[in-house]
C-alpha cells in the first residue's frame, strides 16, 4: 500500500493491512512517543505536586524545569550500577528488564484512533489485562532478587494486592463488555469495537446502564490505582515503612527502569479506562453535533491547544526579566514556545488534522487520568495493608459483582 | 539485646518446607520515619509485629556529663540541642530549675515573654509532629503548609533573640533581651493567621476516610497503663486523664491564663492527633492573654554575676510540647552543677512503642512512632 493511500485511510490499522513496514513504524513511533510521555509525565507530577504543595518544583535545568527529565536520565545513565553481594544476579538483572517490557507491551493495541492502534486484536482488552496483570512478576523478580528484607516484604505486598484487586478489575471490565452486546447482539473483546460500539449507541459506556456503566468505572478507576502501585494503595513501596519497597536495593538506570515502567503501566491501564468508558478516540458529541462544520471545529482543537499552550510559553518567556542569568532561560523557553505553536499550525492543516484528533482526543482523556493520579498522590495517606485488602475483598469485589449483574438484568430489560 | 536474637535461634527444629519463621526486621537507624537515628528491632511474622526493641544512642552526646564540666550559665544553651524542635521549652525548665536552686523568681514581664515564647515553641513543634506524622502515614502535603506556617514562628524567635531553632532565648533569673518593637502585634497577627491554617490541615485530615482509618483504634494506649510507664504529655492526655503540668502546679505564671486541657477518649492515634490539634489552638489562646496582659516591669531577677547555688538538690518538671520535662539538678554549693539529670518526655513515652504495636502491623508501627512524637536528641541526650 502506497504512503498517500494509507494516510489517508481512516479504517485501516498498520498491523491489520498485513503491512509490516506500517507496523514496525508505528512501534517505534509509538515506543518513542511514549518515552517521551513518560519522560514528561516524571516532570509534571514533581510540578504539579509541587504546587499543590506550595513549593515551585524543578526551576533550575532549562525554563521551569523543563529539561529536568533529560538530567534525571544522565544522572541515573551516569550512577554507578550497585548490585548486592549476595543478590541473585540473573533473576536481579531480569527484574527491571521484565517490568519494563510488560510495562510496554500493551502499547501496540491501544488504540490511539480508528486507525491508529498497531493491531487490531480481537481479543484486545483480555489481552491488556492479562499483560498488565503481570507487571507484578517483575516486581516480585526484583524482590526476590534483592535479598533483603524489605523489598521483599513490599513484593509480597505486591502480589496479594494484585489478587485482591485483579477480579474487581476484571469483572468491571467484562461488565462493560456486556454493554457492547447490546447494539449487535454480539459483544466484543476488540479495543477498537469497543469504542465503535459506544459510537454506535450514541453514549459512552461511563453514562451508559441507569448509572451502572458509572459505577463499574468507578470501581475500576480504584483498581487501576492498586494495578499499578500507586498512592493511596502505593504499599509495594511505601517511603515511610519499607525505605523504597521492592526496589531498594536497586540503583541507577535499573532503578530508572522501574520508574518508567510504573508511568508506562499507568498511561497503559488509563487507555484501558478511556477505551472501556470514556469513549476512547471519540470527540465529545460525534452524534449529537455531527456534520462538516462540527467536524471541522473539533477537528481544530488539537491546533488550538498547541497554539495556546505556545502561546503561553511566548508570553512568559516575554515576561521573564531581562538579566544575563536568565537569558538561556528566556531563549530557550522561547524556543519551546515557538516550537508548540508551530506543531499547532501543523495540526490545523487538513490532511494532518483528520489525522491527528483522534490521537489528540485519546491523549487527552489519559491526561485526566493523569493528573487524577498526581492529585491522589498528593492528598490521600496511605492505606494499611489489611484495610487494602477489606477495601479489595468486602467493597470493590461486591459492588463490581452486583453492577455485573445489574448491567446484565438492564441489558434484559431495556 | 543477646536474648532477642537467641529467642529465635533456639527456636525447635522442626522444618518443612511450609514451615514459616520469624522476621527480624531493622529498622533504622537510617530509615526514612523513625524520626532520627532510632533503631527499632521488629520480629515479624509477615506484617505481624510479634514485638519490639529500640535500640538508642545514635545521638548521644553526653550533655548530661558536659552539664557537670561547664558552670550554670555557661550549660545554659546545651539544653536546647536536646529537644530542637521545642528548643524555648527546653530552656525554660532549666532555668526554672536552676532559679528554684538559687531560690529567686524571674520578674512578672520575664514570666510573661516566657510564657508567649514557650507556647509558640509548642504550636511549632506540634506542627514539626503533624506534619512528619503525616508524612510517614503517606499524606505527603501536610508537611509543607505545616512548615510553611511553622516559618512565622521562626520568624518571630530570630526577631526576639536572633536565633531560629536552638533560641537560648531565656536566662536563668528572666529573658536577656528585651521585647523588640513590634513583638506583641506581631504576636498577635500570628494568632489570627494561624487559627484558618488549623483549620486548613484539619481540613486535610480529619475526615479524611483513610486518615481517620489509620489512626482509629491503632495503637491505643489506657490511662491506666501511661500512668504504670510514666508516659505523659498529650499520649497521656488523649488516654482520658486530664494532666497537664500547666494546670496541675502552675509555673510561670500559668495561673494567670484561662485555658482548656484537652483530653480523649479512646488513647488512639486519632485521638492524639485530635488532642494535639486542639492543644495548638490552646496555645494561641495563651498567646493572646499573655501578649494583652503583658506587664511592664524589669526583665531580670537580681542574681549574682557569678551563680553559686547553696548545696541542695531540686527537680523542676514543666509542661513541654512532648510531656513533662523534668531537670533534677544537684549543686555542691560550687558554679558548676555536681549532677544533672534529664527527664525527657520522648525518652519515656518511647516506652509504651512496644505495647502499643505488639500484635499490630509494620505501618502501625510507623504511625505509633509519628504518634508518640520523639525526637531522638531528647531521648539519647
Amino acid at each position: 500500500m502506497g504512503f498517500l493511500e494509507f494516510f489517508y485511510a481512516k479504517n485501516i490499522t498498520p498491523g491489520e493491512a498485513g503491512n509490516y513496514t506500517w507496523a514496525t513504524i508505528y512501534i517505534l513511533v509509538m515506543f518513542a512517543l511514549a518515552s517521551i510521555a513518560v519522560m514528561l509525565m516524571t516532570w509534571l507530577e514533581r510540578k504539579i505536586m509541587a504546587h499543590m504543595q506550595i513549593r515551585l518544583g524543578p526551576m533550575r535545568v532549562g525554563p521551569h524545569g523543563l529539561l529536568q527529565p533529560i538530567a534525571d536520565a544522565v544522572k541515573l545513565l551516569l550512577k554507578e550500577d550497585i548490585v548486592p553481594t549476595k543478590a541473585d544476579r540473573i533473576v536481579y538483572w531480569l527484574a527491571p528488564c521484565a517490568v519494563m517490557v510488560i510495562a510496554f507491551a500493551t502499547y501496540p493495541i491501544i488504540p490511539w484512533g480508528r486507525a491508529h492502534a498497531v493491531t487490531d486484536v480481537n481479543i484486545g482488552v483480555l489481552f491488556m489485562l492479562g499483560v498488565s496483570s503481570l507487571g507484578v512478576l517483575g516486581i516480585i523478580m526484583a524482590g526476590w532478587a534483592s535479598n533483603s528484607h524489605y523489598p521483599l516484604m513490599g513484593s509480597l505486598r505486591s502480589s496479594a494486592q494484585m489478587v485482591s484487586y485483579e477480579i474487581a478489575m476484571g469483572l468491571a471490565v467484562v461488565s462493560a463488555i456486556l454493554m457492547t452486546s447490546l447494539q449487535t447482539g454480539t459483544g466484543t473483546l476488540s479495543m477498537i469495537g469497543i469504542v465503535e460500539s459506544q459510537m454506535a449507541q450514541k453514549t459512552w459506556f461511563v453514562f451508559n446502564g441507569w448509572g451502572l456503566g458509572f459505577i463499574a468505572f468507578v470501581v475500576f478507576a480504584i483498581a487501576m490505582i492498586a494495578e499499578t502501585n500507586r498512592a493511596p494503595f502505593d504499599l509495594p513501596e511505601a517511603e515511610s515503612e519499607l525505605v523504597a519497597g521492592f526496589h531498594t536495593e536497586y540503583s541507577g538506570f535499573r532503578w530508572s527502569l522501574f520508574f518508567l515502567a510504573e508511568y508506562a503501566a499507568m498511561i497503559g491501564v488509563s487507555a484501558i479506562a478511556v477505551t472501556l468508558w470514556l469513549g476512547g478516540w471519540l470527540r465529545p458529541f460525534p452524534n449529537l453535533l455531527s456534520g462538516n462544520t462540527w467536524d471541522i471545529a473539533f477537528g481544530l482543537f488539537p491546533a488550538l491547544t498547541f497554539v495556546v499552550l505556545g502561546g503561553v510559553c511566548i508570553a512568559l518567556a516575554i515576561k521573564m526579566p531581562g538579566i544575563v542569568q536568565l537569558r538561556i532561560q528566556k531563549f530557550g523557553m522561547l524556543a519551546f514556545g515557538l516550537l508548540l505553536f508551530f506543531i499547532g499550525v501543523l495540526f490545523a492543516v487538513p490532511g494532518v488534522r483528520e489525522r491527528v484528533q483522534d490521537i489528540y482526543w485519546f491523549s487527552l482523556k489519559i491526561a485526566i487520568f493523569m493528573y487524577l493520579y498526581i492529585w491522589y498522590r498528593a492528598t490521600f495517606p496511605r492505606y494499611r495493608f489489611d484495610q487494602l485488602m477489606k477495601v479489595g475483598w468486602k467493597v470493590l469485589l461486591p459492588t463490581a459483582l452486583g453492577v455485573l449483574m445489574g448491567t446484565a438484568l438492564w441489558g434484559v430489560l431495556r | 539485646m543477646s536474648n532477642f536474637y537467641e529467642d529465635i535461634e533456639t527456636k525447635p527444629a522442626e522444618k518443612t518446607f511450609l514451615d514459616s519463621s520469624e522476621l527480624i526486621l531493622n529498622m533504622g537507624p537510617q530509615h526514612p520515619s523513625t524520626h532520627g537515628v532510632l533503631r527499632v528491632i521488629l520480629k515479624l511474622d509477615g506484617e505481624k509485629v510479634l514485638g519490639t526493641e529500640c535500640v538508642m544512642g545514635y545521638l548521644h552526646r553526653g550533655v548530661e556529663k558536659i552539664a557537670e564540666n561547664r558552670t550554670y550559665v555557661q550549660f545554659n544553651p546545651y539544653v536546647d540541642r536536646m529537644d530542637y524542635v521545642a528548643a524555648v521549652s527546653n530552656g525554660l525548665g532549666y532555668c526554672l530549675a536552676v532559679e528554684k536552686l538559687l531560690n529567686t523568681e524571674a520578674p512578672p514581664r520575664a514570666q510573661y515573654i516566657r510564657v508567649i515564647m514557650t507556647e509558640l515553641n509548642r504550636i511549632a513543634s506540634h506542627q514539626v509532629w503533624l506534619g512528619t506524622h503525616a508524612l510517614d502515614i503517606g499524606a505527603l502535603t501536610p508537611l509543607f503548609y505545616t512548615f510553611r506556617d511553622r516559618e512565622e514562628i521562626l520568624k518571630i524567635f530570630e526577631k526576639y533573640c536572633g536565633a531560629r531553632l536552638t533560641t537560648h532565648a531565656f536566662r536563668i533569673g528572666g529573658t536577656q533581651y528585651e521585647t523588640y518593637e513590634g513583638f506583641e502585634k506581631d504576636c498577635l497577627e500570628f494568632c489570627d493567621f494561624f487559627l484558618p491554617k488549623c483549620d486548613e490541615y484539619e481540613e486535610l485530615l480529619t475526615t479524611n476516610r483513610i486518615w481517620v482509618e489509620r489512626t482509629k483504634g491503632v495503637g491505643v494506649i489506657t490511662g491506666e497503663e501511661c500512668k504504670a510507664l510514666g508516659v505523659t504529655g498529650p499520649v497521656l492526655r488523649a488516654s482520658g486523664v486530664r494532666w497537664d503540668l500547666r494546670k496541675a502546679q502552675p509555673y510561670s505564671s500559668y495561673q494567670d491564663f484561662d485555658f482548656e486541657v484537652p483530653i480523649g477518649l479512646n488513647g488512639d492515634t486519632f485521638d492524639r492527633y485530635i488532642v494535639r490539634m486542639q492543644e495548638m489552638r490552646q496555645s494561641v489562646r495563651i498567646i493572646r492573654q499573655a501578649v494583652e496582659g503583658l506587664p511592664e516591669g524589669p526583665i531580670m531577677a537580681k542574681i549574682p554575676k557569678v551563680l553559686k547555688p547553696p548545696v541542695g538538690e531540686v527537680y523542676v518538671s514543666i509542661e513541654a510540647p512532648k510531656g513533662e520535662l523534668g531537670y533534677f539538678i544537684v549543686s555542691d554549693g560550687s558554679t558548676q552543677p555536681y549532677r544533672v539529670r534529664v527527664r525527657p518526655p520522648s525518652f519515656v513515652n518511647l516506652q509504651a512503642l512496644d505495647l502499643m504495636v505488639r500484635g499490630r502491623l509494620v505501618a502501625d508501627v510507623v504511625a505509633v512512632i509519628g504518634t508518640l512524637d520523639i525526637v531522638l536528641g531528647e531521648i539519647d541526650r
